[in-house]
């Protein structure tokens, strides 16, 4: 109820702020078992060679991640990189004014928008990719409804191209970036917006020096959670692009299953998963010092 | 307010777990084959016996599995794969207590080479005498030690003879530039590099650097005209008519034929595939017996010429043909012409060379 915290205004002593570090112990547990193990394995194995049966032999070798500076892998990161980024920005585009509209409507509405955003998770991520191969292709749904109305006079070959894969991979992780801006929305203060108003901002400068930096947590965690699956994607390229491409995901899928290169399957998990570490440290890192000249130039009061 | 926020925070982090939840709570045979003591069973003894039948999605007939549950008192227990590999993987990662598995002929022969498969005892299973002569002896194994063939098939072009009205006899048909966008091929790396090769005048197990470099240009060449590469639905865009050609097993192709009649499949002139989806028994299986009792049933001529009709795959067992239906019986897509056996080659390991065919698709993927 009360902003803050009770437990600070307590001494050090007191029971109550003790933490209870018990409560870590399920999560840990859980993720040691189940991330932590299966992480290290893959490691592992990313340093193995490939059996001639398709087994791995244990022959320690760095031999393939020397493969994966080859053009050809690199450019298949570059296509997932491209299409991951493209899914993010629209997913933001498309998702903010979404969750800045809910968290602003009457508090019964919020509920029922809330459930509809996340609605679709109730049906199997596969079955409604199909259903998106249903909408998109020559005589489907959309055609047969655009070309009745009479916009276009012969149907739009969407099915199977780099775009269908861009609607199905926007499809499928927007609940995932209005969620979190929803969260982020939500509790920004209205007086705060409502005092730019009143010092007469444009309404540029409300959202660009007021909701962009107080929602911007809620933007970040959204952008996290739709960038990291969609890099990783398989199921969309393979149903909505037609298979006529890879995304890294189908590589590694392909590596596992068909080509049954473990290792090298392994291998570009593991670099994929730096790489996506490795960008949010650098992120982290860029903004905490962004942050920390603002606050210097603040105090100065040189601001304008 | 504010606690509303939190809670619906709570919420959406409990999102993910509820997936993990959804996704584990899918059944699993890790429990493995036990003599569970079932009360009322009809059967002089107290216990029934449980085989577990690890098989294609869509791949068998449940009265045909009744009816064996009924003669032989046990019960079976039938979980589904979807592509060989996902057979593999699921059986290298540990997954036990299957009896019979059903692995195509390639995956035998990988299969037998990781020690999986337990040796057959023949003299369990004498319906192995009615194997069509095309099934005897096979490359992969040859004294049927480990594995015998249930269904088998071709791999064809399957055509809407309304939109291509002369009967294509060539690979080179999905070459013509004429049908851009109306063609799919199978996303199969063996398979397409197996068209491109033997439209080439090559063996389909080619492992020559160079025959898999020029077949790699003539796909690229191809892909332009290439609208998806499927194995999975492939029959219902030729049925709904979004490809006019399709490169494909003749099953599916068949069931597009009963939804679209003006479908029509053809074996290249240059040679195709010739698969069979063999039945074997896990090394692992507690029930080893049982599993070959179960193998024989399925290879029964009666209880095969059912399948066929049913699923629209040929059977081995050669007595079976006459007693399927006259219209699938004469149907090629079904039953490959005669004249068509001896141009039809297995897809063999071809060892290290597979890196290269790995590779090739992977560059023709990102063309």
């Amino acid at each position: 109820m009360s902003p803050s915290d009770p437990s600070t205004t307590l001494s050090d002593h007191s029971p109550i702020s003790r933490r209870p570090t018990w409560l870590l112990l399920p999560p840990l547990a859980w993720l040691g078992a189940f991330f932590f193990v299966p992480l290290l394995l893959v490691l592992a194995i990313s340093f193995a060679t490939r059996g001639t049966y398709g087994g791995v032999e244990w022959t320690f070798s760095f031999a393939n991640y020397v493969t994966m500076l080859d053009p050809l892998y690199l450019k298949i990161y570059l296509r997932s990189l491209a299409l991951a980024v493209a899914t993010t920005a629209l997913c933001l585009l498309l998702g903010f004014p979404l969750a800045y509209y809910i968290a602003r409507a009457p508090a019964r509405w919020q509920g029922i928008w809330l459930l509809l955003v996340i609605i679709p998770f109730w049906t199997n991520f596969l079955v409604r990719t199909y259903a998106w191969m249903f909408i998109l292709r020559t005589e489907g749904l959309m055609n047969t409804l655009l070309m009745g109305m009479g916009l276009i006079e012969h149907p739009i070959e969407i099915l199977y191209s780099d775009t269908a894969v861009l609607i199905g991979l926007v499809y499928g992780y927007l609940p995932f970036m209005v969620l979190p801006l929803y969260a982020a929305v939500e509790r920004l203060d209205r007086s705060v917006v409502e005092a730019a108003w009143d010092l007469y901002a444009p309404a540029w400068a409300v959202f660009r020096r007021v909701i962009w930096p107080l929602t911007k947590p809620g933007v970040i965690a959204g952008c996290i959670l739709v960038f990291i699956p969609s890099l990783g994607a398989f199921i969309t390229p393979d149903l909505l692009g037609g298979a006529r491409t890879m995304m890294v995901g189908n590589l590694i899928q392909h590596e596992y299953l068909v080509a049954r290169d473990w290792p090298f399957g392994s291998a570009i998990s593991f670099v994929l998963m730096g790489l996506v570490l490795l960008g949010m440290l650098v992120y982290l890192k860029v903004e905490r010092a962004r942050q920390g000249d603002e606050t210097v130039s603040w105090a100065g009061g040189d601001r304008q | 307010m504010r606690d509303l926020a939190h809670i619906r925070l709570s919420t959406f982090y409990l999102l993910p777990l509820t997936f993990y939840l959804l996704i584990s709570c899918q059944p699993t045979p890790d429990d493995g084959p036990k003599n569970t003591p079932k009360a009322g069973s009809s059967d002089a003894s107290q216990t029934t016996t449980t085989l577990h039948y690890f098989t294609w999605s869509d791949y068998v007939g449940p009265e045909l599995i009744a009816a064996f549950e009924k003669a032989a008192g046990v019960k079976v227990v039938v979980d589904t794969f979807s592509s060989n590999e996902e057979l593999l993987a699921k059986l290298q990662s540990g997954a036990i207590g299957y009896d019979v598995v059903v692995p195509s002929d390639f995956m035998v022969s990988i299969m037998i080479k990781q020690g999986l498969l337990a040796e057959l005892d023949l003299t369990k299973i004498p319906n192995v005498s009615m194997l069509a002569e095309q099934l005897r002896r096979l490359p992969f194994d040859p004294e049927h030690r480990y594995s015998v063939p249930y269904l088998w098939g071709t791999v064809g072009i399957g055509y809407d003879s309304a939109v291509i009205p002369t009967p294509p006899d060539s690979w080179a048909v999905l070459w013509e530039p004429r049908y851009k966008g109306k063609i799919s091929m199978l996303n199969d790396q063996r398979e397409v590099f197996g068209a491109a090769l033997r439209v080439m005048g090559q063996s389909l197990n080619a492992k020559d650097p160079m025959l898999i470099e020029q077949a790699k240009a003539k796909l690229v060449s191809q892909k332009p005209l290439v609208k998806t590469y499927t194995s999975d639905n492939y029959d219902q865009l030729l049925a709904s008519g979004e490809v006019v050609l399709a490169h494909g097993w003749g099953g599916p192709v068949a069931r597009a034929m009963a939804v679209r009649p003006s479908i029509k499949y053809v074996i290249p002139k240059e040679g195709s595939t010739i698969w069979a989806d063999c039945l074997v028994v896990l090394k692992t299986s507690r029930n080893k017996d049982l599993a070959m009792r179960f193998i024989n049933y399925l290879l029964d001529r009666e209880v095969a010429a059912r399948t066929t009709n049913r699923l629209l795959f040929a059977s081995s067992n050669r007595e079976a043909k006459a007693l399927v239906d006259e219209k699938v019986r004469a149907n090629p897509a079904v039953y490959p012409p005669d004249s068509a056996l001896n141009r039809l080659e297995w897809i063999a390991d071809v060892g290290e060379a597979i890196r290269l065919y790995d590779r090739a698709w992977t560059e023709l993927k990102m063309r």
